[in-house]
């Protein structure tokens, strides 16, 4: 799960990483007053689930409280990269002498994580990483035993040559292994991590991706979810029990398991058609979910056919024909389905499906190039 | 033989008296699996259709002689039941629970290998040696008993993957489940070495997808170490980048683990990559043929050229006819002679690469 920076640098704040003061507005008129409140020159920066936010014009300098109006009331509205900014977060303008990078996430061939500091922060760090990768220390943790802190220090040293500002990053870098783990991380990133003029280091920006299955102990973290208008339908079905992804094709897909989901989308554009969808009904075989599924896919007005692969394992084929008779039934879809059911209970499952008059296919194959010559003359 | 499990496989299922639990207990049994012990904390002295239930896996190993693990317990109480079950001297640890925390999984990976356990899993279908032994959920009816070895990182593309190689008539000595978690126990290397290895196995089926570089580490391992014929298959070719597709691992992410350069990396080590799922049972019919053709050539060689010694001695003409078929026989000497050659040449192109 992406969350915002502003609700990173809670996080951040939380595990003792010094971070610079700041509150969320959602109007103009909300910055100018936290603008006022601060007393000094601000930043108004766009909070979105992307990056490049300052290159598309969504961070700003502001000197007074009607600047911080006036940027705001610019950058609210804003599309950056197809997502609408609804809220800016208005923090302390701070002076920089110097940018480094710090970033952790899981190295999955080596199957620990990767702490990477890089003394040329703020910029465009896999940019850094494609050209200057000597430029780039990295350093894996053994996660039984943690970080420990002759580690934080020598990458410290790595990037600071003053002693004093070093003791302060090798501290950060301590915390942000804990964040890291503590939090159920996927990734954490300080870029830029700053040091003032006057010695200070602090993290300037924020960025943390949560691991959905970590999520169930952090409930004020699952709080934190802020879902745009396009990723309605997947925050639906993810509430469901469901994996859905919205594509751009018109041949809608219903999948039980996601490497079977993935392949049938592949099948659909090795013969000629476009997937609209990744779906995945997942293993049980409860009758609403796939009505859920349907109510989905129905949504998306270039849908032009369905089609059910269903490879019955734990998941029933019986109970997947019913919840697919029970969902033709409550919405009378004008675009034509066609159904394959393989596995557990098949023969009561084709029944079912020839009783609800629902067009059948024998193999994956057969399901896919069915769908898509229906989609053509639907 | 097969690998992970088979005969002397002795299942402890941890989580027994849940729904999955309960069920699969059953399953397994019914399939022929040895399932000698089920364990959930404060049912021990209770039982399952005849199976013993215990309050830990301790007390099932000591009474039992359970050397496997079947993990069907909640995600978060998996990780528990994965360490319990390591020290209580469980050999093989499959866990099925799916919604594991990676940063979790990341402490009990470098942990189980310090304890040189294996675990299969996590969010995966387990293993199953058709015709001796199931640990998981997979239908065992699919299967056949053959020379296939199948690993995956899906559960139902691996049915239907093994589907059809059963209606081709192509048994398995093994299939696994992997997982499609980000952090698993147990990788396509560590398959790949096992079948390598594993006498009844005589080719190779890797069923990978998008996100990570478990297909790129394997194809470079087949091309170091595998000799036995290996065909692949990779699903997301349409999968859009930085979306989690169903698996926790199923991601492109930074531009990094797609599809088309898993197929690259595996074709550039000779393992064809099938385009459907069906394809795939093609591609390993003609990879068996072509070691059948092969086998049955050195075998005529060694008969045929066998034979007319003794006769040599007797008398000129039979002695022209000795020429006639060891002329014969010598592209099929030769086919003999090339594929160790080869693998020497590669072997030591790794290791020029290595320094």
């Amino acid at each position: 799960m992406k969350i915002h920076e502003y609700q990173a640098k809670e996080i951040f704040a939380s595990f003792g990483i010094p971070v610079p003061k700041g509150k969320i507005a959602f109007s103009a008129d909300e910055a100018r007053n936290l603008a006022a409140e601060i007393g000094r020159p601000v930043m108004v920066k766009a909070q979105v689930h992307v990056g490049g936010r300052g290159k598309a014009g969504g961070i700003k300098h502001c000197a007074t409280p009607d600047e911080a109006y006036s940027n705001a009331e610019n950058i609210i509205g804003m599309n950056i990269k197809g997502l609408i900014v609804r809220k800016v977060l208005v923090t302390e303008a701070t002076d920089i002498s110097h940018e480094a990078y710090v970033g952790i996430i899981v190295d999955r061939s080596a199957k620990k994580p990767v702490i990477m500091v890089s003394a040329e922060g703020g910029i465009d760090i896999e940019a850094v990483a494609a050209k200057t990768p000597e430029k780039i220390h990295k350093l894996h943790v053994d996660p039984i035993l943690g970080m420990k802190s002759y580690q934080a220090r020598q990458l410290a040293y790595k990037v600071y040559s003053n002693p004093e500002t070093a003791k302060q990053a090798a501290g950060i870098i301590l915390k942000l292994y804990r964040c890291f783990m503590e939090a159920d991380a996927s990734l954490v990133e300080i870029n830029p991590l700053v040091t003032t003029p006057s010695g200070n280091v602090v993290a300037l920006d924020a960025k943390i991706n949560l691991d959905d299955n970590g999520l169930y102990r952090h409930p004020d973290y699952e709080k934190m979810r802020d879902v745009a208008p396009q990723e309605e339908s997947e925050n639906e079905a993810r509430e469901a029990g469901l994996s859905f992804v919205g594509l751009s094709g018109n041949i809608g897909c219903v999948v039980n398991g996601a490497g079977l989901a993935m392949a049938t989308m592949d099948l659909v554009k090795h013969y000629g058609g476009e997937p609209a969808n990744f779906l995945d009904i997942g293993g049980s075989s409860n009758p609403e979910k796939v009505v859920t599924a349907m109510r989905i896919i129905l949504r998306d007005s270039n849908v032009k056919a369905i089609l059910f692969n269903i490879f019955g394992g734990i998941t029933r084929c019986d109970d997947v024909a019913n919840g697919i008779a029970k969902a033709v039934s409550e919405f009378r879809p004008s675009v034509p389905i066609v159904v394959r059911l393989t596995g557990t209970n098949e023969t009561e499952g084709r029944a079912i499906l020839a009783h609800a008059q629902i067009q059948g296919a024998e193999t994956m194959v057969e399901v896919v190039t069915k769908a898509i010559a229906l989609a053509g003359v639907a | 033989m097969g690998i992970f499990v088979d005969k002397k496989t002795r299942v402890v299922v941890q989580g027994i008296t849940g729904r999955d639990g309960s069920f699969h207990a059953r399953q397994m049994k019914e399939y022929g699996t040895a399932v000698v012990a089920g364990v959930t904390p404060g049912k021990g002295g209770t039982g399952l259709e005849g199976i013993p239930i215990f309050n830990s896996v301790a007390e099932a190993v000591e009474k039992t002689k359970a050397n496997t693990s079947v993990i069907y317990v909640p995600a978060s109480a998996a990780v528990d039941a994965i360490y319990e079950a390591a020290d209580a001297g469980i050999q093989v640890i499959v866990c099925i629970s799916e919604g594991v925390p990676a940063n979790d999984m990341l402490k009990v990976y470098n942990y189980l290998k310090i304890k040189g356990v294996r675990l299969i899993g996590p969010n995966c279908p387990g293993v199953i040696t058709p015709g001796v032994t199931k640990a998981g959920i997979m239908p065992g009816q699919i299967h056949k008993k053959g020379s296939v070895g199948v690993v995956s990182r899906s559960g139902t593309l691996t049915y239907e993957i093994v589907y059809n190689l059963t209606a081709k008539k192509i048994g398995q000595s093994t299939c696994i489940g992997i997982g499609g978690d980000p952090i698993i126990g147990t990788n396509f290397i560590d398959c790949l070495k096992e079948f390598q290895d594993d006498p009844q196995t005589e080719a190779i089926v890797v069923i990978g997808e998008i996100g990570g570089s478990d297909e790129e580490d394997a194809a470079a391992f087949i091309k170091k170490y595998v000799t036995k014929p290996v065909v692949g298959f990779i699903a997301g070719l349409t999968a859009p980048a930085d979306k989690r597709m169903g698996h926790a691992g199923a991601i492109i992410s930074g531009g990094t683990g797609t599809a088309p350069e898993k197929i690259k990396a595996f074709e550039a080590v000779g393992v064809p990559v099938a385009q459907t799922p069906a394809e795939v049972a093609d591609l390993v019919e003609k990879k068996l043929a072509a070691l059948y053709k092969k086998k049955a050539a050195k075998k005529t060689a060694k008969k045929t050229v066998a034979k007319p010694r003794p006769a040599a001695k007797k008398s000129v003409k039979t002695k022209s006819s000795t020429k006639k078929v060891v002329r014969k026989a010598a592209p099929a000497k030769k086919a003999k002679a090339t594929k160790p050659a080869k693998v020497k040449k590669s072997k030591s192109k790794a290791r020029l690469k290595k320094r």
